[in-house]
């Protein structure tokens, strides 16, 4: 029987019905400002200072200033929480004469798009290859860091394919050599557990849409006493670090939302990876079919394989004509003319990354929603491979 | 990416999709890397297409105007399917994405292809009729479209 099944869930998320209850009032009466002194205005700043407690309690920040944490910037979402960290950090340590960055070749292209920035700004930035299965070593960063690196930035996990970092093991090799180090935990967060003082992570970039909060809202955190200049100017908000009047209900949401998150992340990561390994154990039984990424290492939600001789758009129109809504690193479905360049980096040829589909699971998904999806995806790739004149080439082979 | 009903309707319910076995023109353009490959099979009986069909590897819109294309072509004379344009296809499926564009031209060249190939079985020269080909394998027409 026809189901609806969102599998997109490193796209987006749905905001949760706790999310939303706990915005409302900031949607309705509650439209104070939060820079105004009176009533209204103080009852927003509370609320969105109790967000910021909620945000540093996830991420293992100390509290040091219970009243006054000042260690997490709100910002519009992922993508400025990276530009500021980057650009923040490399116009920091240029006058100092460190003007080169770390980075690896399959960041999100809010990190590797500001890093092209930056490169026609005059700065080096060195992009470290990965291994097969998506993985970069500590020693590999080790090994790049010279007299004049600034920074070094790294993801958490890979918003494609799913695979975890060593950012410990990175984080303690920034520290001994005396480099920042930011990692954008976007994919992370709610899966992995994260320290940032146990981990060494000076700067990390977080979303509130991957974790049920609204699109719109993220984070920077950002180690007390690095001074980044300001990416957004204007009024005293974020302690005239980041200015423009705070979106009080998408802060309110995103404390909610991180704190449901990482109540108890052992126990989100088995329910997931349950119905992941379910669902990679079924396809893996598909003729030429290949897991993208590392069994091992990989966040507990995402699963991602490569179907010989089918490209990835027309498999993604077809799943949603069954009502499940996936995603691909097909040249047509990335809107250029190239695949996906985290599947290239991985080494896989044009044709194999074209016919990729990821499929990315949330609290909201159930076991019911994997048997649907095993049930008509071997169909659909049938049919997808009776016509296609790659797979009579790769079967004639 | 927003598909018109029409390219939806070809892609999902594909028009004259398979091979003929004993075709007397068979045509393949595009290449893989790009993500984009169509073959097509002509019968040609006494200068008209009495038969046609295709199979496609690619996208949405490559299926759509594969399938579009072999309905133009069929029943039609060789001279009527040789003036067979992409942006007629494009029209007939009422409209395609800027990028999906090139999904057309390589509908195009494939009939214009298998075309060639019937020529050539023929004993003739193909250029008079169909032109100079690129070979899309070579040229990376899908990719630079």
């Amino acid at each position: 029987m026809k189901r609806f099944v969102y599998a997109d869930n490193a796209a987006t998320t749905q905001i949760s019905p706790e999310v939303l209850d706990a915005m409302m009032p900031w949607l309705t009466d509650g439209y104070g400002n939060a820079s105004s002194i009176y009533k209204k205005g103080r009852e927003a700043r509370i609320a969105m200072e109790e967000a910021r407690h909620k945000v540093e309690k996830a991420l293992g920040v100390p509290q040091s200033r219970p009243d006054y944490p000042v260690e997490i910037y709100f910002t519009s979402g992922g993508s400025e929480a990276d530009n500021w960290a980057i650009k923040g950090a490399a116009h920091l340590m240029a006058p100092k004469g460190k003007k080169h960055i770390i980075t690896t070749v399959f960041e999100h292209h809010a990190v590797l798009h500001t890093c092209a920035t930056l490169e026609k700004e005059g700065f080096e930035v060195t992009y470290l290859p990965v291994n097969e299965k998506g993985l970069v070593t500590a020693e590999q960063v080790e090994s790049a860091i010279r007299e004049d690196t600034a920074l070094v930035t790294i993801m958490y996990a890979n918003n494609e394919i799913g695979t975890i970092q060593p950012i410990p093991e990175i984080g303690a090799v920034c520290k001994k050599h005396g480099v920042l180090f930011h990692t954008d935990a976007v994919q992370a967060v709610g899966n992995v557990p994260i320290n940032v003082v146990e981990q060494n992570i000076d700067m990390l970039s977080l979303s509130g849409h991957k974790i049920h909060a609204q699109k719109g809202i993220g984070v920077l955190y950002c180690r007390k006493g690095i001074r980044l200049p300001n990416l957004i100017d204007g009024g005293a908000q974020e302690r005239g670090r980041r200015a423009g009047t705070e979106n009080i209900a998408a802060i309110v949401g995103l404390g909610v939302a991180i704190e449901a998150a990482c109540a108890d992340i052992p126990g989100r990561a088995a329910k997931l990876s349950a119905m992941r390994d379910r669902l990679i154990e079924g396809i893996s039984k598909m003729d030429r079919v290949h897991l993208n990424g590392d069994a091992v290492r990989r966040l507990p939600g995402n699963v991602n394989f490569s179907f010989e001789g089918v490209e990835g758009e027309a498999l993604l129109l077809t799943l949603d004509a069954l009502g499940i809504c996936a995603s691909s690193g097909s040249a047509c479905t990335s809107g250029s003319l190239d695949p996906s360049h985290v599947l290239l980096s991985i080494g896989l040829v044009h044709e194999v990354a074209h016919g990729s589909l990821r499929l990315t699971f949330s609290d909201y998904n159930t076991m019911e929603d994997v048997d649907y999806i095993l049930e008509v995806l071997p169909g659909v790739i049938d049919r997808l491979r009776s016509m296609s004149p790659l797979w009579e080439r790769i079967t004639r082979a | 990416m927003l598909y018109s009903e029409k390219v939806m309707d070809h892609f999902t319910n594909p028009r004259n999709v398979g091979e003929i076995e004993d075709a007397n023109g068979v045509g393949e353009v595009g290449n893989a890397k790009c993500g984009d490959i169509m073959k097509m099979y002509l019968k040609i009986e006494n200068g008209v297409i009495e038969d046609v069909k295709f199979k496609t590897f690619g996208c949405g819109a490559a299926i759509a105007t594969s399938s579009m294309a072999t309905e133009m072509i069929k029943g039609k004379t060789v001279d009527e399917a040789l003036k067979l344009t992409n942006s007629a296809v494009v029209e007939a499926l009422e409209g395609l994405p800027p990028v999906k564009i090139h999904c057309s031209v390589l509908a195009e060249q494939a009939i214009k292809t298998a075309l060639a190939d019937y020529y050539t079985r023929q004993g003739i020269d193909p250029t008079p009729f169909v032109g100079e080909l690129k070979d899309p394998d070579e040229e990376h027409l899908a990719c630079e479209m």
